[in-house]
């Protein structure tokens, strides 16, 4: 193996003594031990479980924001600090030691995840308060909680691979929770399958770090990423991306996360909204090194981001079911992100804001969308619902926020992190700028026109509810964790992105952006920004505000048809890869039963009549056994003379 | 002997002997004779209760005896050049003794043996020693002639000292095959057919030894090996003696094309004689197979390997294949058991490289340890499952087996996983030990046969398995006897050992390449 570390200093990370940072293990191990107890306990903790997982989902909070408080203590220069655990894979060339990075990057993660994880913990509590299973729905949820914290805090790809796969797993519980309903047992294993395409990327990709580099871990990858060659960068580039693309739900991947909201709607808010599907946008910007040194491979992160926040928010444009329009906008958002991320150094921090304002008003939106369903007998069609905004307050008032913040309406979250991820496109040199900005503002529109769709048709107009429902407010367990997303929904990106304050933040992992000014509210770019979402809402407002809305849906146009069925991903994926796929199998089957049956039952037959033909020489008389030892002897004669005068 | 001939004419020297070095076998054969006169002056009664204790404790005293030469660690040529006593003689002197013992155990239990060989079956005559409960209890004599003639077939050193070795061995074994109580015409015939192909393969071997005398000029081991590099223009004597000598010893191991014998006698024997035959005699004829290829005819090793390659695939071969259409248990194994000699042939062929002689040799010795241990074990099983016509053969009688008793259905089945070689068993290291060796010393399509074979037979040993776990017991199914002590203790000590070799062999695998290094004494 040719490593590229044959004299490898060590790398620039302070290493934890004692204090919090030295103790953040906790924040993994903590939802891990709720996650133990509640699935080995077993029934015996059905009546506590709620209230356990919510605790270990505080409590890791807790821990998260005090080592957030002592790394801020540090000088920029030591934000970065490592927690050696224990040495997970000794065997000869492959050592793996097992640590944390604490750094700005992840600790920002980290937050988030056990922020709004917490929270949506606490919403959990009320939403699934009828649930026999309420006790293995958050024994799920605390081993999400877990296997996400060590995906972002490892300080090595096998740790991050770890946590992506336990995320993944949590993800396929999670969707198949209510698996009496077919659907949910079918989405689950699509979501499942999907990302194993995916997870086949990032293995490989991590497989050649490792021929590349002889180790595994960050600190040392990332010092020489710059002595690699160009290609196998690029190569360990775009396995990467493929990597996120299954777990981001970035195209061609993207087909799972619609069918994924068959599940409860918390997940749907924590895991394919706020958390787990953002974390192909940590692959790309943690691995920030090799991206740099791979242009290739960063172009190609910012076409897919690019093609799928057009994609996402067409497909968010036509759906009926209020929770697969938002599914539709996520993929949308996370389009940008990815986008963002591949633009290099000037659009990493740019991305993680954005990524966690979504992580806010899109959790909110979904918790909003749940208090809804909550209020209109789970029913998530939005055509039967109409006038909401007087029976549910809160929720309209919260979901409201949420709204405003995505479309970007000026001095919410979104405003300012979207607006920075489109200036940072236009400013791309040459056509690649014009493309990749054009289509962040298309975007940008599109997702004005969606969301306000989903507004009118959900708590504005006149009632279209089914006869049975009789739609009201839900409980305060679930109300405050609307209220409190609500807040970051409202401030967030004002907090994040005013004065620099998060770019500089991240600078430590990311590097400094060149030919970035601070954010300028009446730049060019946000200026005709605010125009095209002006027009989207007009236009929402003209098809769905003012006219009635039909309670079955019309035939629509081409367009219509198409965006509805996904932008026919799912026949694609039929006809390119099950149809053969199953035609393969066929084939095996065939093969199997024919070829390799055949031919073993063939030779078991042969064998066995062999045996019958051979059993006939033994008469029973001696006189022919003496015969055949008469003959072997002379065979045996007559060959050790022919052998011996050779 | 050679020294007689180069003596002056007219004065016979008196031949040495080294009796404490012959202790073993001194001991072997005095039992028998003093069992012989037992069998003249004590009272009919009483004779059981002395042969039982008498062969028992010779056996036991004779391992001892064993043990302490081993220990002692003189290693030369004893009684004139005919007994040789050195490392592989004593470990497979040690290995009889110890497989023989175990399978007298079995010979008391249960009236294995006819109550008056000399009555026709079936007539009042034998109805009459019946009703007396007549037992014909010179059994126990013959079998100790017949290990001590395994004894001396194995340690010999020259090739009339083996002839008569091997015929000391051989008729008492004759007799004892046609002593079944039950089945006795089917016995009987066993017996004739064995002691007339054990003639006629004796009169090869004998003709064979006739012939090697006339290339070398003499009959003993070494001697002949020296003669091998310079004695020329009389090879045909040496090829056609040698191969004739290689057919007498190959019918005592039950290598194909000589093998038809072996599951009409396994059949036909009281179990608890194929037991001894099964494992001593195996034993035995190895010792004597390796003696003969390894010290008369090692630099002749390029000429017999070829043709031995061909023995051996047809062993192995026919062995497995022919198991597959057996239904009868004992024909079965009795096809195992040639399966098991071919895959120790493999082990032979691998002795004839310099290099990895001792691997091989310790290899060989290994295995047959555990195969002797699982075989006896096998057949202490065999005599215990029982119909009203007495021990029930027939494959299709041990149906469901295993729901009627588990434990030792349960034993049964591991004794054929260790045949078939499955790892954590015994069968498993054996022939790891003898297939490691033949691959090294550069037999590897031969272990490739072996290994095929060994996929054939795992059929048969598998599809007893199933037919005893998997198919309902018949309503008048055999019963399992487990009244006695002796057969019990047989069956657990076989199953232990098979056990032990399986998870440790390192202490006998040790003991193997001890022996095997010392290697033979010439």
């Amino acid at each position: 193996m040719t490593s590229l570390l044959a004299a490898a200093p060590a790398a620039e990370i302070a290493q934890a003594s004692g204090g919090v940072l030295g103790l953040s293990w906790l924040m993994i191990a903590l939802p891990l031990a709720g996650a133990a107890i509640l699935l080995v306990g077993g029934r015996r903790t059905n009546s506590f479980g709620h209230l356990l997982g919510t605790a270990m989902s505080l409590a890791s909070f807790v821990v998260a924001v005090l080592a957030f408080f002592e790394l801020l203590g540090r000088t920029a220069e030591q934000r970065r600090v490592g927690v050696e655990l224990f040495d997970f894979i000794p065997a000869g060339q492959l050592d793996v030691k097992m640590g944390l990075l604490i750094d700005p990057l992840s600790i920002s993660f980290a937050l988030l995840i056990t922020g709004v994880g917490s929270l949506i913990h606490i919403y959990s509590i009320g939403y699934m308060s009828h649930d026999p299973d309420r006790r293995r729905f958050f024994s799920y949820l605390n081993l999400f909680v877990a296997a996400m914290l060590l995906l972002v805090l490892a300080d090595n790809y096998v740790g991050l691979y770890i946590g992506w796969e336990g995320v993944g797993l949590a993800s396929y519980l999670l969707i198949g929770f209510w698996q009496f309903k077919p659907s949910a047992a079918v989405a689950a294993k699509k979501a499942f399958i999907v990302n194993r395409v995916g997870d086949f990327g990032l293995a490989i990709g991590i497989f050649t770090l490792f021929a590349t580099f002889g180790t595994v871990a960050y600190g040392p990858i990332f010092e020489h990423a710059d002595k690699a060659s160009t290609g196998i960068l690029t190569a360990v580039g775009l396995l990467l991306l493929l990597g996120a693309c299954g777990k981001s739900a970035q195209l061609p991947l993207q087909s799972w996360l619609l069918d994924a909201m068959e599940g409860p709607t918390p997940v749907s808010a924590l895991i394919h909204a706020a958390t787990m599907v953002t974390a192909g946008v940590y692959l790309i910007t943690r691995s920030n090194p090799i991206f740099d040194g791979a242009p290739t491979a960063q172009l190609a992160v910012a076409i897919v981001g690019a093609a799928t926040l057009l994609a996402g928010a067409i497909i968010g444009c036509a759906k009926d079911d209020i929770k697969k329009a938002l599914a539709g906008s996520t993929m949308s958002q996370i389009g940008y992100m990815m986008l963002a991320a591949g633009l290099g150094p000037a659009g990493y921090a740019i991305a993680i804001a954005h990524l966690i304002t979504h992580g806010f008003f899109k959790a909110g939106m979904f918790l909003g969308a749940g208090s809804v369903m909550h209020a209109m007998n789970d029913d998530v069609n939005m055509r039967k619902y109409g006038g909401l905004r007087k029976v549910m307050p809160i929720t309209f008032i919260t979901f409201g926020l949420g709204y405003l913040a995505i479309i970007g309406f000026p001095g919410f979250a979104g405003y300012f992190t979207k607006d920075l991820i489109i200036e940072a496109a236009f400013g791309q040199e040459g056509v690649r700028g014009y493309l990749l900005g054009g289509a962040a503002l298309l975007g940008a529109a599109i997702t004005a026109f969606y969301m306000s769709r989903l507004m009118f048709m959900t708590f504005f107009g006149e009632k279209r509810w089914d006869k049975d429902a009789h739609p009201h407010e839900s409980p305060p367990v679930m109300t405050w964790p609307l209220i409190l997303l609500a807040i970051g929904s409202v401030g967030g990106g004002a907090f994040l992105v005013l004065g620099d304050r998060f770019i500089h933040f991240l600078e430590p992992v990311v590097g400094k952006p060149e030919n970035h000014h601070g954010f300028n509210p009446v730049a060019p770019v946000g200026l005709i920004t605010l125009v095209l979402v002006a027009a989207g809402v007009a236009l929402a407002w003209v098809m769905y505000g003012r006219r009635p809305v039909p309670v079955e849906a019309p035939r629509g146009s081409f367009l219509t048809v198409f965006a509805r069925r996904d932008l026919y991903g799912d026949a694609i994926n039929e006809s390119l890869l099950m149809r053969p796929g199953q035609w393969l199998t066929r084939f095996a089957v065939f093969f199997d039963n024919r070829g390799v049956d055949g031919l073993v039952n063939g030779l078991a037959a042969g064998v066995g009549g062999t045996s019958g033909r051979l059993r006939r020489l033994q008469t029973g008389f001696a006189r022919s056994y003496a015969l055949s030892m008469f003959f072997g002897a002379a065979i045996v004669a007559g060959a050790l003379l022919l052998v011996g005068n050779l | 002997m050679s020294t007689l001939l180069a003596a002056p004419p007219g004065t016979i020297p008196a031949p040495t002997i080294e009796y404490t070095q012959l202790a073993p076998m001194m001991l072997v054969f005095g039992a028998a004779i003093v069992g012989v006169l037992v069998e003249a002056f004590a009272p009919r009664h009483l004779r059981s209760a002395v042969h039982v204790p008498l062969t028992l404790l010779s056996l036991a005293g004779a391992f001892a005896l064993t043990i302490l030469l081993a220990v002692d660690g003189t290693r030369n040529v004893a009684a004139m050049g005919a007994v040789a006593v050195d490392g592989p003689s004593l470990f497979i002197h040690g290995t009889i003794l110890v497989l023989a013992f175990v399978s007298v155990l079995l010979f008391n239990e249960r009236l294995q043996f006819v109550s008056q060989a000399a009555s026709v079956p079936g007539s009042t005559e034998e109805e009459d020693s019946l009703e007396e409960g007549a037992v014909q209890t010179e059994v126990y004599p013959l079998a100790l002639f017949a290990i001590g003639g395994m004894l001396l077939f194995s340690a010999a050193n020259d090739l009339l000292a083996m002839f008569v070795g091997l015929e000391v061995m051989s008729l008492p074994l004759y007799l004892l095959c046609g002593l079944a109580r039950r089945r006795r015409l089917l016995s009987q015939e066993a017996a004739v057919k064995y002691f007339l192909l054990g003639a006629f393969s004796s009169a090869f071997f004998l003709y064979g030894m006739a012939l090697i005398y006339g290339f070398a000029g003499s009959v003993d081991l070494a001697k002949i090996n020296d003669a091998l590099g310079s004695a020329s223009g009389r090879d045909t004597l040496l090829y056609v003696g040698a191969a004739l000598l290689g057919v007498g010893l190959l019918f005592k191991i039950g290598a194909a094309p000589f093998q038809a014998w072996k599951p009409d006698v396994y059949q036909g024997a009281p179990t608890p004689i194929t037991a001894l035959m099964a494992s001593g005699t195996l034993v035995a004829a190895f010792g004597a197979v390796l003696r003969v290829f390894w010290v008369a005819l090692g630099n002749l090793d390029w000429d017999w390997r070829p043709v031995m390659w061909g023995v051996a695939i047809l062993t192995m071969v026919v062995g497995a294949i022919l198991a597959i259409t057996q239904t009868d248990i004992k024909r079965m194994l009795a096809y195992s058991s040639i399966a098991h000699a071919g895959f120790l042939l493999t082990g032979v062929i691998a002795t004839g490289g310099p290099a990895q002689n001792e691997e091989a040799l310790s290899g060989i010795l290994f295995y047959l340890v555990a195969y002797g241990f699982t075989t006896v074990g096998a057949f202490a099983v065999v005599t215990m499952v029982r119909d009203a016509g007495g021990e029930a053969g027939h494959l299709s009688r041990w149906a469901g087996l295993g729901k009627r008793s588990p434990l030792l259905a349960g034993v049964f089945a591991f004794f054929l996983l260790a045949f078939a070689g499955i790892p954590l068993t015994s069968g498993f290291f054996g022939k790891y030990a003898v297939f490691a060796a033949a691959v090294s010393g550069g037999a590897t399509p031969l272990v490739i046969v072996g290994v095929v074979s060994s996929a054939i037979a795992a059929f048969f040993y598998v599809r007893v398995i199933v037919l005893m776990f998997f198919s309902d017991p018949a309503p008048d199914g055999p019963t399992v006897d487990v009244s006695s002590m002796g057969t019990a203790a047989v069956v657990a000590v076989a199953a232990a050992a098979t056990v032990v070799l399986g998870v440790l062999p390192q202490p006998v695998l040790d003991l193997a390449d001890a022996a095997a290094h010392s290697l033979f004494v010439r």
